[in-house]
């Protein structure tokens, strides 16, 4: 169904762990009607998603089907659903952002250029990180399209869009093509306009007291969300330098212990190990606060977008209810046109009353979603904090009971001659009981021994 | 021992213990120490034994009051006053000092107090008093003492001998020509640690328990090793002062701690000099205030250094140094000791640059962090000093650490004149390794020289990532903060409770992950990269004696060269049947053969020396890189624990999310 992948576009999804799905959205699973993206490939510089559907819908043709799918398709999707009226009431789910591989991509280049610089260790371990940062970024990519997908299909209505079944059935290409230039300038012009009259919107005091408290609260939490994310993402990415240090502190140790075969150097080498753990569990620490918080900060971003969006629709929608009411007293005034002034002042007001109802429903499961997702997230963090953290902890400790006290009674015998004097001892043993047992600290005790 | 000495250096050594103690956090101490220099001097002790009492009296009710005058006073009713009785009395309140913090520490102050009684006893009877002193010492100690106690008072000036008569010879001038000035000074200097901190002076008490009534005795031993030099006794000696000099280490670390935000307020350089007594008149805080007042131009960091070691008699001691002194100290031990190829450990390099930034923007974190680092590792130097079994004995070594006033060191400053001449010394040296080719004999050294090198190599590219990670760990802990302050924010827009109140104990969570990052950066710094950074210097310094022996044999082949060219000479003068100058060059020869003969055997010395330094030295290094190794695992693996606790406690605000 699909060519090889070219170059780097090793089969990831087709692995068993098939990473985290739809985390940050908690959906209803619907038997009638099941999308997944089952396989993704990157190429040169386009991923090539497979889309996956299962469905008893009596509009499809099959119960099961699958299509290949780019990112462009999947934003053709999206703006079909903003362009369309119908759906002016509800909070269309937000694009998957742009897949970018770029960083990742030049990262692997430059060490490919810089092969001769480094040692082969140095080299594949470097090598096997960035694989690994790859891999990280395009599970995350394929998740977020992913999610897109999802939402779109458990939605009551949008699932029934003609555009949507289209992109899940048609086997074909669907030959979108990007914006071009005008497309692209007319977009920009759309969104000057529709700041401004966010603005405008903003100002206007709500009739509807829900209306008026959503507005509000949407436009201070995108606000926040969108800083929230901004802060977590330069965290995660300093907390990623951390662990990079700590890996190259790791191989510079190694190679100090390489030198000879003296106490001190397998002790180093036991520290290498020791750092190269610690590196790892710091990258998948900020792994994981990447992938559960600021990807649900990220989301939340761009769905909280949405809903103001949705909002915005609806101020205009009132706005152009108000005019026709206008025009409708001044038609009648004027007693002019007045049956036509009245269907469209019945229109308006027909479309505000559709949009405000859908809204509200739309803006309270927005909450429920919210929160429960936020809840998933957060509770999965701290778990995950806590797992990483016991393994951190058991490390040091691992490393510091056994190995390091066969050093110290290495230590010991080469020093026997030596006496040690009592009151740095027992200040040592001190600091070194931290959280051991009765029986550990007999031990610890006299590996502080040995390490005077 | 000269009689003149005799009485300057008791008196002195008895100010300066009262001083001491005074200021030290614990009352009873202060007798203690007083005790002690009392007993050194056995005719002149009475008067003191009174003093420290009555001293630490007046100091304790006038507190912070504690003005030069006021201490003169003290001083006169000290003489007055009944020693005994007040002693008891001091030593009795002591366990109700609030300053004790941990129970073993006061335990071992309560015990010590009871043999300082007795002692109090002794003393009046006999000048030899042993009780309290630590294990190790007292075995060749009392052996000794057996021996001394006919001519204790003697023996005990005796450790004053020829190196401290000239150390001493100008400070007891001062102190006695200035009593009250040195005495107030002390107490300054005492009672701003005891201020600052109070842990240190639990230390110290501990110290000074143990330690000080052996002060008198062990001092002796060591007259009686540097006089004899029997090899057995400067065995025994080296290795009692390498163990006590483990403690006094963190003694000394200890005060310097305290001592650092004292030092850290600068005194411009005229008020360095002369404001130094009225200073210290002053007590510890007022004197940060004063300080201040006049420092309008902040030119110099002072470095207060306590010494505990039983080489000097009056067991702790304070002094202040500049930077530029411990540079001095280090020209000085390595112009002596260096070509016999000893590893004269470095101290940190001058740095220009930070000490500008230190010198402009006093409250910059970055600046604390440099006095700091640079704190850690002057101490950190002077303790490789004092460690080191040759050095130690040392003059200069010890008047670094004894005497009150050094001259300043000159030759330290990089654009003089000396700076100037070192350079080109540099230069040549330099030269002269590249050129010298040696045929190394001894497969040892050339192994060793290669290790060096490229561990040195190593070092420095370990030091590199360790501090990248501090930036970055840096970096962290600041992002941190600013998510944890976003975090807050979101949870205050946040209109659900729970969530809300689930987001803001995030931010909570986050702010105290920013501290822990901080904390950590600071373990990676001082416990780390510190430590690497010292071993690049002392690599260095290990570089230093090789090239050293290097030099040495060189020497000897040159002489060999000459010796040979000065027989061809003969063969010549032979041949050409000279008779006359037959003679001179016969001459030469035997003064060529000595010589290379001499020069050979400062090979053979400069060779096993510098063999044995350098095992003691990797020694050191095993020893050293494991402890502060395994201190740094330990602070890993407490912010790993303190992390589980937070986290802990936020999974369940987490789960009431409904």
């Amino acid at each position: 169904m699909m060519q090889e992948g070219l170059d780097d576009g090793p089969d990831f999804l087709s692995e068993e762990d098939r990473g985290p799905r739809a985390v940050n959205v908690d959906l209803q699973t619907d038997a009638t009607l099941q999308v997944d993206i089952s396989d993704a490939l990157s190429e040169r510089d386009k991923v090539k998603f497979t889309v996956h559907t299962k469905s008893t819908l009596p509009n499809f043709k099959q119960n099961e089907f699958s299509v290949v799918r780019q990112h462009e398709e999947f934003i053709w999707l999206h703006d079909s659903f903003v362009e369309n009226e119908e759906y002016a009431g509800y909070i269309i789910p937000p694009a998957p952002p742009r897949p970018d591989f770029d960083a990742s991509r030049e990262k692997l280049q430059k060490l490919g250029e810089g092969e001769g610089s480094m040692t082969k260790e140095e080299f594949t371990k470097m090598k096997q990180e960035l694989e690994a940062e790859y891999l990280a970024i395009f599970k995350k990519t394929v998740a977020m399209h992913e999610v897109f997908l999802c939402r779109v299909a458990a939605h009551p209505v949008l699932r029934k869009d003609l555009n949507f079944h289209v992109f899940l059935e048609y086997n074909q290409d669907l030959s979108v093509r990007g914006k071009n230039k005008k497309e692209k300038l007319e977009d920009f012009f759309k969104n000057v306009v529709k700041s401004a009259d966010g603005v405008l919107v903003a100002g206007v005091k709500d009739v509807d007291d829900f209306f008026e408290h959503e507005k509000t609260f949407l436009l201070e939490y995108h606000n926040r969300v969108k800083d929230a994310s901004a802060k977590s993402d330069r965290m995660i990415r300093s907390h990623k330098n951390a662990a990079d240090d700590i890996n190259r502190i790791a191989s510079s140790l190694y190679t100090l212990g390489t030198q000879d075969s003296t106490d001190l150097c397998k002790f180093f080498l036991k520290v290498s190990e020791l750092f190269e753990k610690t590196r790892k569990i710091e990258a998948r620490v900020a792994a994981d606060e990447d992938l559960k918080l600021a990807d649900l900060l990220k989301y939340y971003l761009r769905e909280s977008q949405a809903a103001k969006d949705l909002l915005y629709r609806r101020s205009r929608a009132l706005v152009d209810y108000e005019n026709a009411n206008k025009a409708l007293d001044k038609a009648r005034a004027k007693n002019r046109d007045v049956l036509q002034a009245e269907t469209s002042q019945q229109l308006c007001c027909h479309k505000f009353e559709k949009i405000s109802e859908s809204a509200k429903q739309e803006l309270i499961d927005f909450k429920t979603r919210r929160v429960a997702a936020f809840r998933k997230n957060l509770v999965e963090l701290a778990e995950l904090e806590l797992k990483h953290a016991k393994v951190g902890t058991s490390t040091v400790e691992l490393l510091r009971e056994n190995p390091l006290r066969s050093c110290y009674s290495q230590i010991r015998r080469s020093e026997s001659g030596q006496t040690f004097s009592a009151s740095i001892t027992s200040r040592l043993s001190d600091r070194h009981v931290v959280s051991q047992t009765a029986a550990g600290k007999a031990a610890v005790a006299s590996s502080c021994l040995c390490m005077i | 021992m000269d009689d003149p000495l005799i009485e300057p250096i008791s008196s002195q050594t008895e100010n300066k213990p009262a001083g001491e103690v005074v200021s030290e956090p614990s009352d009873d101490f202060v007798d203690l120490t007083n005790n002690v220099s009392v007993t050194t001097e056995s005719a002149v002790a009475e008067i003191p034994l009174d003093e420290p009492s009555d001293d630490f009296v007046d100091i304790l009710g006038s507190e912070t009051e504690a003005q030069r005058e006021e201490v003169v006073v003290a001083d006169v009713t000290v003489e007055a006053a009944v020693a005994k009785s007040e002693v008891t009395s001091v030593v009795t309140e002591s366990p109700g000092d609030g300053k004790t913090e941990s129970n073993a520490e006061e335990e071992a102050q309560e015990t010590s107090t009871a043999p300082i009684i007795d002692l109090s006893g002794d003393l009046l009877a006999s000048d030899t008093q042993q009780p309290p002193v630590s294990d190790k010492i007292t075995n060749p100690l009392v052996d000794l003492l057996s021996d001394d106690s006919p001519a204790p008072a003697v023996d005990a000036k005796k450790p004053s001998g020829p190196p401290q008569k000239s150390l001493f010879g100008e400070p007891d001038e001062d102190l006695f020509g200035e009593p009250l000035g040195a005495i107030s000074k002390k107490t300054v200097s005492k009672e701003q640690k005891e201020n600052k901190t109070a842990e240190p002076a639990d230390i110290f008490t501990e110290e000074a328990v143990t330690t000080t009534p052996s002060m008198s005795n062990t001092s002796t031993v060591n007259s009686k090793t540097n006089g004899v030099h029997s090899e057995e006794d400067a065995d025994i000696f080296s290795e009692a002062t390498v163990e006590l000099s483990l403690d006094s280490p963190q003694n000394e670390r200890k005060n310097e701690v305290t001592a650092k935000p004292s030092a850290s307020a600068p005194t411009s350089l005229s008020a360095a000099a002369s404001l130094a007594k009225p200073q210290s008149a002053a007590l510890e805080e007022e004197e940060a205030e004063l300080e201040d007042k006049f420092d309008i131009l902040v030119s110099y960091f002072y470095y207060q250094i306590s010494t505990t070691l039983p080489l000097f008699r009056n067991k702790t001691f304070t002094v202040r140094r500049r930077f530029s002194d411990f540079l001095g100290l280090y020209e000085k031990l390595s112009e002596k000791h260096g070509p016999n190829g000893f590893i004269v450990p470095p101290p940190p390099e001058k740095s220009i640059l930070g000490m500008t930034k230190v010198k402009v923007g006093k409250e910059d974190s970055s600046s604390a962090d440099f006095v700091e680092r640079r704190r850690g590792a002057l101490e950190r130097y002077l303790q490789r000093v004092v460690n080191h079994p040759s050095l130690i004995q040392d003059p200069d070594v010890r008047e670094f650490l004894e005497r009150e006033e050094l001259p300043r060191a000159v030759s330290t400053q990089a654009l003089s004149g000396a700076g100037f001449l070192k350079m080109i010394n540099k230069a040549t040296d330099a030269v002269s390794k590249m050129t010298i080719k040696m045929n190394e004999s001894d497969v040892w050294f050339e192994e060793k020289l290669q290790e060096v090198e490229s561990a040195d190599q190593q070092f420095r590219k370990l030091h590199a990532l360790v501090e990248s990670l501090v930036v970055h760990r840096k970096e962290l802990s600041l992002n941190t903060a600013s998510f944890a302050k976003s975090t807050a924010m979101l949870g205050s827009a946040e209109d659900n409770t729970a969530l809300s109140r689930a987001l803001s104990q995030l931010a909570e969570v986050e702010d105290k992950m920013e501290q822990l990052h901080q904390d950590q950066a600071a373990n990676d710094t001082f416990s780390f990269a510190e430590l690497i950074a010292d071993y690049i210097r002392l690599l260095g310094a290990v570089r230093g004696s090789f090239d050293h022996r290097m030099k040495v044999w060189q020497r000897w082949q040159d002489a060999q060269a000459m010796l040979q060219k000065k027989r061809e000479t003969e063969a010549k003068l032979l041949w050409a049947n000279k008779p006359d100058k037959l003679q001179l060059a016969k001459e030469e020869i035997a003064e060529w053969e000595a010589k290379v003969t001499q020069y050979e055997r400062d090979f053979e010395r400069v060779s096993a020396t510098v063999r044995k330094e350098v095992v003691r030295f990797e020694k050191e290094k095993t020893k050293n890189f494991k402890k502060q190794i395994i201190k740094y695992l330990e602070s890993l693996l407490q912010s790993q624990q303190q992390l589980i606790k937070y986290w802990e406690a936020f999974l369940p605000e987490a789960k009431a999310i409904a």
